[in-house]
């Protein structure tokens, strides 16, 4: 299970399947539905529900009543909370946030920062037409959807004109209520959204007569602790780059996948720790810093939303469309994964 | 003994079930001839005889459960001793089956018509296969004719008057999960357990149902009330001298319980009434035109798996909403997302009302692929463009389509007023270039004109024809002439009614002498349902752009008031329908003046061989225009008019 990553991880199971001769062209993404996320009946409530069942006579179905407690069937436990939840450390994901913002000293200020400037890319990409306008040979990025009254729904409708640093600061912590600095504001939004793409082998893309716009090159899977969940792209992407004798700014563009402002702040500070590189890394020293103006360049999650499921795939497609755009030719597309993982993807503009 | 039979296989099982497979010989589709029926009498006979545990009577064909009687049959009927002859025979035959001794039970899967639901009402029980063909209905009253095999007295003792007589006098169709709910039939199965349901059915031998209370009161004691109601009902709706069938049915039930033979020739629920009448010599004939029609779709094996529609206005995106309906994949490519939204919207709207199943609307809108990039062209086997219409707009758009088309694909325009030879003049290959010319509103009008141009393929045109078929459209070949042949009918017609406007007449005036006359809308309500623009447009193509338009046409035009689609033409609509004031008189000479000018371009298509003869016309204009049905078209209306003045 690849949690946050299961669009990533269907590509890349995608690139295993040509590679093994299973398949020569592929539709790989993936989708959800957060929205629909159920309300689930407390277990108490269930347990009551199979007594219910079980009872045999229509008196003692009446009985079952007076044992029923109101409490327990309004209370429901929330869907989305227990799956954001992580089952073994039993931290919420924002509060593994939380932790990474302790460790490397990211305060309020630098999360909302980071939010605010999320939004302000989004909005600047939308308005110059990088997600609905064909260019440089490929598509338009961005399927344009309706409902059955006919609403067309253009836009991802996530982000805000008014998230600016100072409204952003009104929010209370979420996560770790009262003390803590994770607001609903600097966090990913929870939300709807599917992304796709079409994988072929050379030989699928002669047959069928397909303009490639882009090469997965590689890809790397990583375990860390799940109370530092964030830190999974670190962990993912710096093998990519060992193999590939790269460092951090010789990609013309990075995609990290915006969890969170307090994780995607802490994976850069760790590779500018040295401490962190050696221990955690095996490096010899720290990577470095990792120029902001590669990172996530059309904002990030932050500002347009976090459907767990496509968010994989989508950063992958959208790094192709960033780097066609700006005539890039490397890129690297990585997320973070609830439960402990990273997924990196490196990919090459054609 | 089981081979003795022609069009039915008689088999038994070990529970000494005996199951009855009507496959009528030679013949795509069940149909109780006269044939058939006689050789479902013996069998009764035999099984009277045989006696064993129960009978399942089904069908052998894929195509569905019976299709009706034999309407060829009806047109060989000489005089009433005939036709008291042909109720006879299945008024036995039904009685018969009914009086077995034994549980009988019809499993139908598929169309049940007419015939075939009284035969289904004559079994002890009814199980239906829930697949959507399966659709039960009694048709009769759109022949003009009612049901005579007890029909008419079965199905409100069964379902209760309220639902029975909403099939009775509409003609109107169920579904299996409708039949079930409205206890018309004892199950509806999945196809997986069909047989299992039929024998266990027969096995157990449950007590009939009954309809609740209320309706059996509304059966007995309540009876003349609720005709009284119905009757009511009727009269908004049809006058009788126009449609007697519905009348003579409501009559039959409630004086007659549906008997027959009870009404002397006279007597309005008498059938023999009804057959001599021309209302329903000519809705007969209405139906061998539509049969015809269908026929004519048959020359091509042509299947088109995937449309494209280019402009998403209300008639291209209703084009796509109904093809993407029929099972085609359908892209669909306008300017802007925008412009598609109300396609899409509308789209919702006919699914929800034509499929009502949930995971089939969604399947519908999964091939329904909003396409602004256009895309879909490069894969299309038809392409249709249904963009406004601008010549030069149009070129511009097919120079596109015919670069990115498949070489086998279907190019064609739903263009009403230009010509075919000059939409095509700068094409590359013009013979693949075809009119399809549907008609609005798109998911009412059956009719689809196929416009062969000169230059236009000869199997190009079938193949387009055969589409036209395989969406459930009704296809005439045209000639490629200015308004082809519906609205070079219409343009006369509607430009003297509007000119008539002009001179002071009210448009409810109009449309009332129209709608008196038997059209099923006025030629003003019409216009603003076209759309003015359209109207402008192909009056001016039609009249070679010499005379000055109507003022008022050109007036609302000019300010922007189209009609329906803009809220505000002749009429203010809402809600899709038109708020009309009170109508001055009427009369009888203002029907005939105004139908004038529609039956003289009649005759001057047919003369000029816009279609192939003067019955194809008649179709064209019944399935395009909604002429008065029980009129049997404007060159038979006509031709009737002349043999009076003869005699």
């Amino acid at each position: 299970m690849r949690n946050c990553a299961s669009g990533m991880q269907a590509l890349d199971s995608g690139v295993a399947n040509m590679l093994s001769g299973r398949s020569d062209l592929v539709l790989a993404g993936g989708v959800d539905a957060l929205s629909r996320v159920p309300l689930l009946y407390s277990e108490a409530m269930v347990v009551w529900f199979s007594n219910f069942m079980a009872a045999k006579t229509p008196l003692h179905k009446a009985g079952m009543f007076l044992k029923l407690k109101p409490t327990q069937l309004l209370t429901p436990v929330i869907g989305i909370m227990k799956g954001l939840t992580d089952p073994y450390v039993g931290l919420l994901m924002g509060q593994t946030a939380e932790n990474l913002a302790y460790r490397f000293g990211i305060d309020r200020t630098r999360m909302d920062d980071y939010a605010a400037r999320s939004h302000a890319r989004v909005i600047r990409a939308q308005e110059s037409g990088f997600f609905n306008d064909a260019h440089d040979g490929l598509s338009a990025e961005i399927t344009p959807i309706y409902d059955e009254e006919g609403t067309l729904y253009k836009d991802d409708d996530g982000v805000r004109k008014d998230s600016t640093v100072e409204n952003l600061a009104k929010l209370k912590p979420f996560f770790d209520r009262k003390y803590g600095n994770v607001t609903a504001g600097n966090s990913s939004q929870i939300t709807d959204g599917a992304a796709w793409l079409v994988l072929a082998t050379e030989e699928a893309v002669k047959r069928h007569k397909l303009e490639p716009v882009g090469r997965i090159a590689d890809s790397q899977w990583a375990g860390l602790d799940p109370a530092q969940m964030g830190l999974g792209p670190v962990h993912a992407s710096t093998p990519i780059l060992k193999r590939h004798g790269l460092k951090l700014n010789d990609l013309d563009a990075w995609e990290i996948n915006e969890a969170f402002a307090a994780q995607v702040l802490a994976c850069l500070a760790a590779w500018k720790e040295d401490k962190y590189c050696r221990e955690q890394l095996g490096l010899d020293g720290a990577m470095g810093e990792l120029d902001l103006e590669k990172l996530n360049v059309d904002g990030g999650a932050i500002a347009l939303g976090h459907p767990v499921g496509a968010s994989g795939a989508r950063i992958v497609l959208h790094l192709l469309h960033v780097l066609k755009r700006t005539q890039g030719k490397r890129g690297m597309a990585s997320i973070c994964i609830g439960g402990g993982l990273g997924g990196a993807m490196l990919v090459e503009a054609l | 003994m089981a081979g003795d039979y022609q069009h039915w296989k008689l088999e038994t099982d070990r529970d000494n079930i005996a199951w009855l497979t009507f496959d009528k010989q030679g013949a795509s589709a069940n149909i109780l001839s006269a044939d058939v029926m006689a050789e479902l009498d013996r069998i009764l006979d035999e099984l009277r005889t045989r006696n064993p545990r129960g009978l399942i009577i089904r069908s052998g064909k894929d195509s569905g459960f019976i299709a009706g009687a034999d309407v060829e049959e009806f047109t060989r009927i000489k005089d009433a001793d005939d036709a008291m002859r042909m109720v006879k025979r299945g008024w036995d035959l039904y009685n018969k089956l009914e009086a077995l001794p034994f549980a009988t039970l019809a499993l139908v899967n598929g169309f049940c018509m007419g015939g075939g639901v009284e035969l289904a009402l004559a079994c002890r029980y009814r199980v239906a296969v829930d697949q959507p063909g399966t659709r039960f209905a009694l048709p009769e009253v759109m022949l003009g004719i009612l049901p005579a095999w007890g029909g008419v007295k079965r199905l409100p003792r069964l379902v209760g008057p309220t639902a029975a007589l909403d099939m009775l006098l509409t003609g109107r169709a169920v579904d299996a999960r409708r039949a079930k709910r409205m206890g018309l039939v004892d199950a509806a199965v999945p196809p997986r357990v069909q047989e299992n349901a039929a024998r266990a059915m027969v096995l157990e031998s449950p007590r009939p149902r009954k309809p609740p209370l209320a309706q059996r009161l509304m059966n007995a004691l309540m009876r003349p009330v609720v005709a009284r109601m119905a009757r009511r009902q009727l009269a908004s709706r049809a006058s009788p001298d126009h449609y007697p069938a519905p009348y003579a049915i409501l009559e039959l039930w409630q004086k007659y319980d549906g008997d027959p033979f009870a009404p002397r020739p006279e007597d309005p629920a008498s059938i023999v009434g009804l057959m001599e009448g021309d209302t329903a010599r000519n809705l007969i004939r209405i139906f061998f035109l539509q049969e015809r029609l269908k026929s004519l779709g048959k020359d091509s094996d042509f299947k088109a798996k995937h449309l494209h529609v280019v402009g998403a206005g209300v008639m291209g995106g209703d084009i796509a909403a109904w093809c993407a309906m029929r099972g085609l994949t359908v892209t669909l490519q306008d300017q802007s997302p925008e412009r598609l939204a109300p396609a899409m919207k509308r789209a919702t709207e006919l699914f929800k009302r034509r499929l009502r199943d949930k995971s089939r609307v969604r399947d519908a809108f999964d091939r329904l692929i909003p396409d602004v990039a256009g895309d879909g062209a490069r894969q299309a086997d038809v392409i249709i463009e249904a963009i406004f219409e601008n010549l030069q707009a149009k070129r511009e758009l097919f120079a596109k389509l015919e670069a990115a088309a498949k070489p086998d694909a279907i190019l064609a325009s739903n263009t009403s007023s230009l010509k075919l030879a000059d939409i095509g003049a700068n094409f590359r290959n013009p013979s693949r270039l075809v009119g399809i010319h549907f008609f609005n509103p798109v998911p009412q009008l059956q009719l689809v004109e196929v416009v062969k141009g000169a230059g236009t393929d000869a199997e190009i045109a079938k193949k387009a024809a055969a589409f036209v078929r395989q969406i459930d459209k009704l296809p005439l070949p045209v000639r490629d002439s200015p308004g082809f042949l519906v609205n070079r009918v219409l343009g006369p017609y509607l430009d003297q009614a509007l000119r008539m406007v002009d001179q002071g007449l009210a448009p409810e005036t109009l449309d009332a002498a129209a709608t008196a006359f038997g059209m099923p809308m006025g030629p003003i309500e019409l216009a603003d349902t076209v759309g003015l623009d359209i109207c402008l447009a192909v009056g001016k193509e039609l009249a070679g752009g010499s005379a000055e338009p109507p003022k008022r046409l050109a007036g609302l035009v000019a300010a922007g008031n189209l009609g329906r689609k803009t809220g505000r033409g002749f009429y203010l609509w809402k809600d899709g329908k038109a708020r009309k004031g009170r109508a001055g008189g009427a009369t009888h000479d203002l029907s005939e003046k105004l139908i004038g000018p529609y039956l003289k371009e009649a005759q001057a298509v047919v003369a000029e061989g816009i279609v192939a003869d003067a019955d194809l016309a008649d179709a064209g204009l019944i399935f395009g225009t909604g002429f008065a049905p029980f009129r049997g078209g404007p060159l038979n209306y006509l031709a009737t008019l002349r043999s009076e003045v003869h005699t």
